[in-house]
């Protein structure tokens, strides 16, 4: 618990909510470790002194309002926000101990091992086995039987094997849109990531299709670290282990759901997670 | 017939029902009908105008013989060897506009920043070389290709006081002329394809692992090659039909011979209706021949057409069955 109270500015009081909620092993070392995170848009400042650390094999959410930077943060953990013109980052975020910002890193890697589900589903205009082959034939896996094999673990991992297992070879865009979204999922897992950041992945599906990829995520954490951005505050409460509410680029508080969600210790998070606001 | 109960339904409100006469509706609707019509006619007073003055003088042996006799007289000129002329300058074309022009649109659009100042002069550069009349691409061509390129491959290359090889006109510099015509088309054309994939698959192609190549070779380009065929299809069209920039750099008044290495002048199409047109000692004699020659000219060009048009629906159904 110590590595925490470490990190967080002290204004946040995560330690007395660890004490009371579903504390993750206090001597793991955290997965993913946010220090001072700043980042900047040209001039304006999306991102101010993020400090947070994020434990293995739970979910964490990210929630607040639109433009408070909860998708942005989440970017920085797969340096996706590299490929924006005129982004600057302040502060260090480890992953595993190992500054993934640092010089010796290599972009490709930290990607392999922290994988993307975004909030459109987008599948590549190819059959669905080939949208799940696409990152293990880059990475160097042409064998047909390898290929085979990791197709049908994936789409099993991602719940979809039973509806699709008689046309992997037709178009992905002929899926559903809650089918291509865990078609998405099966991509992101089909390359064994240790983390899977999720931006919004349900916000476009329809209540049945948002279940079945919340019963995944549950399932999900079993073997995956994950990090989920939702603007759906009875998503988090469901499905989350840790929430995080930013406010205009802000941490506002960060501790075990059950807490932030029946105990807040900020009274903008109490206004937001009670529907104030936002 | 109607499952649904039928509601009596009320008259509408008196804001609802027609006006008497919408005048500026119809004058409009009539205007634009017009404008449609005329570009219509013609186009049919054109087509009719050279089927039907064409279509008598077509023969097999007018379509497949040579031009060695006369080649004003109407029953001994033929036209194969500026039928295989124009189709081998607009295919070498294709070879050479189509490479140069995605790779640039790939730089443009996948590297460029958008707001450079570099990137807005070569934005700014395709489209003006897009309005340069062709004839100036002709004299661009013998300056360029002819007398510098050519030029110096014989004095690198040729005995001195040899027979220029390179350095004269060729079916080589003229196809390379007209890429370099039609290279915004193809340029424009395949940037446009690139920009509407959605940027969605790219991100998720980098999240994946993929290098900023791998994604453009993999996901983009694939993914754009109707659109790319589409700048082909334009730049055939555009080029097929071209006679100013041949002028300089390849078209031949006669030959022989066919052509038989990229250094020999051709016969073509167009720069023939030209000839035949001007230079004939008996227009009245020459005529049908003229006639006959724009109507192949024009078939060829359709064809060229109606081939990339096909190809890329194939490619387009290929894309939706998705492999």
């Amino acid at each position: 618990m110590a590595f925490m109270t470490d990190i967080l500015p002290s204004r946040i009081n995560v330690t007395a909510g660890l004490r009371e909620g579903a504390a993750p092993d206090a001597s793991a070392p955290p997965l993913i470790e946010i220090r001072s995170l700043s980042l900047f848009y040209g001039a304006a400042q999306a991102l101010k002194n993020i400090a947070l650390t994020i434990p293995e094999r739970l979910v964490t959410a990210f929630i607040g309002p639109s433009g408070c930077g909860k998708s942005t943060l989440l970017r920085c953990l797969n340096r996706m926000n590299d490929l924006i013109d005129n982004v600057r980052i302040e502060g260090r975020t480890l992953i595993g101990g190992h500054d993934i910002y640092g010089p010796e890193v290599d972009v490709i890697e930290l990607r392999k091992r922290v994988g993307m589900v975004f909030q459109k589903s987008n599948p590549f205009p190819k059959s669905i086995y080939e949208n799940i082959a696409y990152g293990l034939r880059l990475h160097g896996t042409n064998d047909r039987r390898q290929l085979d094999e990791v197709v049908e673990q994936s789409l099993h991992g991602a719940a979809l094997w039973d509806e699709v297992k008689d046309r992997l070879h037709s178009s992905a865009l002929g899926l559903s849109g809650g089918q291509q979204q865990r078609l998405c999922i099966a991509r992101a897992i089909a390359i064994r990531p240790e983390i899977i950041l999720m931006d919004e992945p349900a916000s476009a599906l329809d209540p049945i299709a948002t279940a079945k990829i919340e019963d995944l995520i549950q399932e999900l954490k079993k073997e995956f670290t994950i990090v989920i951005v939702t603007h759906n505050m009875q998503q988090a409460a469901r499905i989350s282990d840790y929430t995080a509410f930013f406010y205009i680029g802000e941490l506002i508080e960060y501790g075990p759901t059950n807490r932030i969600f029946t105990n807040p210790a900020n009274k903008q998070t109490e206004d937001y997670v009670t529907g104030r606001f936002g | 017939m109607n499952a649904a109960p039928r509601l009596a339904s009320p008259p509408p409100p008196r804001h609802f029902r027609a006006q008497a006469f919408d005048f500026p509706s119809f004058f409009f609707t009539g205007l634009t009908g017009l404008a449609t019509f005329l570009i219509l006619a013609i186009l049919g007073v054109i087509l009719g105008n050279v089927i039907l003055n064409g279509w008598p003088a077509i023969s097999w042996r007018f379509v497949t013989g040579g031009t060695h006799s006369d080649m004003f007289d109407v029953n001994k000129a033929g036209i194969m060897p500026m039928i295989v002329g124009t189709s081998a300058r607009v295919i070498l074309m294709t070879l050479f506009v189509i490479p140069v022009g995605v790779i640039t649109a790939i730089y443009l659009t996948e590297y460029a920043r958008t707001s450079s100042p570099l990137t807005r002069i070569i934005r700014g550069a395709v489209n003006n070389l897009a309005g340069v009349p062709s004839i100036v691409f002709g004299l661009f061509g013998l300056g360029f290709f002819i007398s510098f390129v050519g030029g110096n491959l014989d004095a690198l290359f040729r005995p001195a006081n040899a027979e220029p090889l390179w350095g004269k006109p060729a079916i080589l510099w003229a196809s390379m002329t007209l890429a370099v015509m039609t290279l915004p088309v193809v340029i424009v054309a395949t940037e446009e394809a690139l920009r509407a994939i959605p940027p969605g698959l790219r991100e998720a192609s980098l999240a994946l692992g993929a290098t900023k190549l791998q994604t453009i070779v993999r996901i983009v380009v694939p993914n754009a090659l109707p659109g790319i065929m589409t700048g082909g299809i334009l730049a055939v069209s555009r080029a097929a039909g071209e006679v100013a920039p041949l002028l300089f750099t390849g078209a031949a008044y006669f030959m022989a011979d066919l052509p038989k290495a990229l250094t020999d002048q051709f016969m073509d199409l167009g720069y023939h209706v030209f000839v035949l047109s001007t230079q004939s000692p008996d227009i009245e004699k020459t005529r049908p021949i003229l006639y006959g020659t724009v109507l192949v000219l024009l078939v060829l060009t359709f064809s060229l057409n109606l081939v990339a048009i096909l190809v890329r629906a194939r490619l387009r159904r290929q894309m939706r069955a998705a492999r």
